[in-house]
Order: C-alpha cells, then sequence, then structure tokens
C-alpha cells in the first residue's frame, strides 16, 4: 500500500464514521424525549453528515478516479464501508443512543485533536473544523450521561446496562492496523496507544461523576474497520442507498 | 398555514368584567393598528382564540417533521439529506417558537401536548397525507411550504404582538423551505422520465389536500369575521387559496406538470385562476380522524413521548438534586 493509498482508506474510515452514525441519529428524528432535544440531535447529525461530505471529497481527490461524494456514500457495497461496529449499532432506547454517542465522541475528540497536527494539509483543515463541533457534541453527551446516571433509580440502571452492552465495541477504536500506522508514521497521525489513555481518563471521569461503574476489559468485537459489519448493517446501507442504486445515473 | 380554524369554540361568553367600554377601547387599538402585548388587558375571546390558532400551528410543525423524516434515511443524495434534515430541524424550532408564544398567553406546553395527544386540539389536515416517493419531499416544500407562507406572511402583521414577533422568523425559513422544494421538483422534472413521472405523480397527490389547507370556503368559516376584526387574520380563507393557485399553476406550468383539475382555467376578465370543487367530504374525514396517516401520526407522537418519560423523569431529578445540592 502507498503512502497517498493508505492516506485515502484512512480519509474514507472516518467519513464512513460520520456518516454511518448520522444516519443511525437519522432514525430518531421527531421521536427525541423533548423539543430542545430535537433540536440539538438534529444539529450534531448536520455536523456529522457535514464531516462525512468533507471528507469524502477529499478522499475522491485523493484517489484521482473521478468518484464523488455521492458516489462514495451511495455506490459502494457494505463492506467496503470501515467504520467503526460501534456506530452502526441499532440505535435502542435514549440510553442506548446515548452512550454510543458519548464513546464514541470521547474517543473521536481527541482523534481530530491529534489529526488537527498531521502534516496532510486538507486532513488536518477538516479536523480543525470537525474538533470544534465535536467539542460542543461531547460535552452535551456527557451532561447526559450524568443526568441519566445520577438521575432516578431507573436511568441509572438503564444506563449503566447501556454501557456494558456497549462496552465490547470501544476495543476496536484503539486497534492500530497498517493504515493507522501508515498515517503515524508518514504523515504525522494519531498514536492510538495515547489516544486510548485520553480517552479512558474522560470516560473514567464522566462515568464516576454520574455514578456509574465502568465496565471490565473482556472480549472485544472488531471487524468495522476491515468492512466486516454486523447482520444490520446491510439494512441500514441499503436503505440509504435505495433511490441511487434504483435510478443509475439520475441526478437528484 | 397550519391552522384551519377547526376546534369546536365553545360557547365564548365574555367574562362580567368585560364591559362594553373595556372592549371598545380594545378595539380601538387593534383598528389603531397597535400590537397587544401579553401582559396588557385582552377579551377573554381574544385570548382563547389566538391560543387555539397558535398552538394548532405549534402542532402542526410538530407532526409535519413525520411525513417529511420519512424520507431523511433514503435522501438520494448527501447534500439533499442535509437539506431536508436542516429543514426538519427548522420545524421542531418553529414548534419551539410557537409553544412559546402560546404559553405568553397564560397556557403551559404540557397542557398544549397533552391536548394534541388526547386528539382534543388540531393540527394541519396536511400532515395526515404520506410521503410515498422522493418527489413527495419535493412536492411538500413546493406547495405545503408555500401555501403555509401565503398563510404566514399576512400573520406578521397580527395584532398580537408575540404571534407576528415569531411569524417573522418563522417565514423567511419557510419561503427556504418552499424554494428548495421547488428546486427538488425541477431537478426531478430536468431528469429521466421516472423522475419526471415521479414529479407528476407527487402533484397529483398533493394538489388537492395543499388547496384544503387554507380551511373551509369564507361561507363555512365560523372563526373568520371575528378573526378578522381582532386582526388576528388579514385575508380570508378564499382570498389565500385564490392567491396560492394563482402562483401555484404558472409554477406548475414552467415544471412542465399538469395540476389534476380539469376545471381549472385562466379568467382573462378576473386575471385569476377559477378551479374546481374541493373535495369537502375528503377534508372533513381527515379532520375527523379518517385520513391516510391520522392514527400513525398521533401514535407516533405519543410514543415518543412514553418513550421519553424516563428520561425527563431523569434530568428533573438530576437538577432537583442539584438544586437541592446547592441550596445547602
Ligand atoms: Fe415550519
Ligand atoms: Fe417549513
Amino acid at each position: 500500500m502507498t503512502s497517498d493509498e493508505a492516506l485515502v482508506a484512512y480519509t474514507l474510515r472516518l467519513a464512513d464514521n460520520a456518516l454511518v452514525l448520522s444516519q443511525r441519529m437519522l432514525e430518531t428524528v421527531a421521536a427525541e424525549p423533548e423539543l430542545e432535544e430535537e433540536l440539538a440531535h438534529a444539529n450534531f447529525a448536520l455536523d456529522f453528515i457535514g464531516q462525512a461530505r468533507m471528507l469524502y471529497t477529499q478522499a475522491g481527490e485523493l484517489e484521482g478516479q473521478g468518484r464523488s461524494e455521492d458516489d462514495l456514500a451511495f455506490m459502494r457495497d457494505e463492506n467496503e464501508f470501515r467504520n467503526l461496529l460501534l456506530l452502526e449499532q441499532p440505535n435502542g432506547h435514549f440510553g442506548d443512543a446515548l452512550v454510543r454517542q458519548f464513546l464514541f465522541e470521547a474517543f473521536y475528540l481527541h482523534l481530530l485533536e491529534a489529526l488537527t497536527r498531521c502534516t496532510d494539509e486538507g486532513l488536518s483543515a477538516i479536523a480543525v473544523r470537525a474538533l470544534k463541533e465535536v467539542q460542543y457534541h461531547f460535552r452535551h453527551s456527557s451532561q447526559w450521561m450524568i443526568r441519566l446516571g445520577d438521575g432516578t433509580e431507573l436511568s441509572h440502571a438503564r444506563v449503566q446496562a447501556s454501557l456494558n452492552n456497549a462496552w465490547r465495541y470501544t476495543g476496536e477504536m484503539f486497534v492500530a492496523d497498517e493504515i493507522d500506522l501508515a498515517i503515524q508514521e508518514n504523515h504525522g497521525g494519531p498514536d492510538l496507544a495515547s489516544i486510548q489513555k485520553l480517552w479512558r481518563r474522560d470516560v473514567e471521569k464522566t462515568v464516576a461523576e454520574a455514578t456509574l461503574t465502568l465496565p471490565d476489559d473482556e472480549w472485544m468485537a472488531s471487524g468495522g474497520k476491515q468492512g466486516q459489519h454486523s447482520e444490520h448493517f446491510g439494512f441500514l446501507i441499503a436503505e440509504m442507498q435505495y433511490l441511487q442504486r434504483s435510478f443509475p445515473g439520475a441526478t437528484w | 398555514m397550519y391552522t384551519q380554524g377547526l376546534d369546536q369554540a365553545g360557547k365564548e361568553q365574555r367574562e362580567v368584567a368585560e364591559t362594553a367600554d373595556m372592549l371598545a377601547a380594545f378595539q380601538a387599538r387593534i383598528d389603531a393598528e397597535e400590537k397587544i402585548e401579553a401582559k396588557d388587558w385582552m377579551p377573554e375571546a381574544y385570548r382563547r382564540t389566538l391560543i387555539r390558532q397558535i398552538s394548532q400551528h405549534a402542532h402542526s410543525e410538530i407532526i409535519g417533521m413525520q411525513p417529511e423524516g420519512n424520507w431523511l434515511t433514503r435522501a438520494p443524495s448527501l447534500k439533499r439529506k442535509a437539506i431536508l434534515l436542516a429543514k426538519v430541524q427548522d420545524e421542531a424550532g418553529h414548534g419551539l417558537y410557537l409553544y412559546s408564544a402560546a404559553e405568553t398567553l397564560g397556557v403551559s406546553r404540557d397542557q398544549l401536548v397533552g391536548d394534541l395527544l388526547s386528539g382534543k386540539a388540531k393540527y394541519s389536515s396536511i400532515f395526515n397525507y404520506p410521503t410515498l416517493s422522493w418527489a413527495d419531499i419535493g412536492a411538500v416544500g413546493w406547495l405545503v411550504d408555500g401555501a403555509a407562507i401565503m398563510n404566514q406572511i399576512p400573520l406578521c402583521r397580527c395584532s398580537y404582538g408575540p404571534y407576528a414577533r415569531a411569524m417573522v422568523r418563522v417565514c423567511k425559513e419557510e419561503s427556504f423551505h418552499q424554494r428548495q422544494g421547488f428546486e427538488i421538483m425541477l431537478t426531478l422534472c430536468r431528469g429521466t422520465d421516472e423522475q419526471k413521472a415521479m414529479a407528476q405523480d407527487a402533484l397529483s397527490r398533493w394538489w388537492w389536500p395543499s388547496l384544503m389547507m387554507f380551511g373551509p370556503n369564507d361561507s363555512e368559516s365560523k372563526h373568520s369575521a371575528q378573526s378578522m376584526a381582532w386582526k388576528i387574520k388579514r385575508f380570508t380563507n378564499d382570498e389565500l387559496r385564490q392567491k396560492f393557485v394563482d402562483v401555484t399553476v404558472q409554477q406548475a406550468e414552467y415544471l412542465g406538470i399538469s395540476v389534476p383539475d380539469k376545471d381549472l382555467r385562466f379568467d382573462e376578465s378576473s386575471g385569476h385562476h377559477t378551479f374546481g370543487e374541493i373535495d369537502w367530504q375528503e377534508f372533513m374525514d381527515v379532520i375527523a380522524g379518517n385520513g391516510p396517516c391520522n392514527k400513525q401520526r398521533l401514535e407516533k407522537r405519543q410514543a415518543a413521548h412514553d418513550d421519553g418519560a424516563w428520561v425527563r423523569e431523569a434530568a428533573q431529578a438530576y437538577a432537583s438534586k442539584q438544586a437541592a445540592l446547592a441550596a445547602a
């Protein structure tokens, strides 16, 4: 794999993360617990769609085969998507969706922060912009973790179960493969081991304030970064891509 | 135009305290185009009319998120997906300002939401129709937001200050929505034969329900005269509907798709389009709860409300604990 190929693959992974998470978030629009949360939720999903668009456009340009953001989002098969398994998990209830968001954002925040210092100018510029957005998201998701954890007995029990269930999907974030290593070596990209320390510190802090218990690190799922997804992922992709696939070549 | 004036108004009996002098002084302020503010004295019937109208409008914004949200996960490009999401978010924002405007009249959001869920309060009949294809997202923006603007621009001059001000903000966003919807239609109409057929089908299904958004004919409209006198309303249902038809028929011609009305023609002498009779039975059925999606829309709203209860309770419990800590 050349240095440029690694950069394309890496940028696509970031784009896939943002798109797949936003796609899940769209499923709960008009079903949030209160109107104020509806507005915040839509805002955050819009940020992720915006990030996906910038990243896909950049990946398409780097790749140089004329693929647009929409070609990359709508015309790749499910096993070509390289998002984290955590992000494709079904929404479940508000606490489940929140924990997914919180665990990812705690990671993504530090990843973006490191990427603002990478040597690829295009990627660092996107990271600067996305970082501002995700800092705000993370404050919001952390506050909800605390409210639910330290709210009622019921909310405490529910969000603790959500945390326990989602935990197995966190390991994958920190397992560096050849693409991660290539970005680190050739472009001054993030060191996932140090990101993991920062992630753990932030997660522990909020979990403690929420009076919740950090789950034990047991078996960790992986495969998303290599294109091996969960069974329900195919449905997410089929739904998202159906119009583009039904009318090939049409302009929308 | 999300307020069709549909609720049973009940007997709006004036309270004993409302003397003829007070009512005359109030009407004089209205006639002088003064804005009535939340703290000002107002007749009880004026207050109740506004609560009914503003809350119907707010509920319509919230229920309206459902038919549009139905295409968020399937929007055919990332740009369209983002635009549609921003639109649905705007509607949530409109709901929020409008509930706040209604709250200035002495009702709580909880009460208003309770009335929506119990079926006591109405919302615009238009949102009880399904969005069956991507072209429906275009048609809803073009026609439904278009009809909403026709009604809401005059509401920016409504005599009640908080409602008028909310409308100024809402109208700006609705006109974006209308243009974006038209742009979707234009793209489809300039696309493949299948896309153009999709656009035609959407217009065929949404045309009549859009005309119904303006409410009953003037001869049948219960609240019109009083609302006009109070300058809550500035134009009658039929005047607004005519204006909408005149503008929209030309736009359909530009798109190259046909309005499903065999009686439609341009009348040279009046300069207006004459059009066929609305199926008022269908309108009454939808209002009575028997539209294609009434049940589904309310069930979804109820489910979201119920599913969110534990979350709202947790937030409240946490806030009380924090308040207790701060006080200690
Ligand atoms: Fe609206
Ligand atoms: Fe709108």
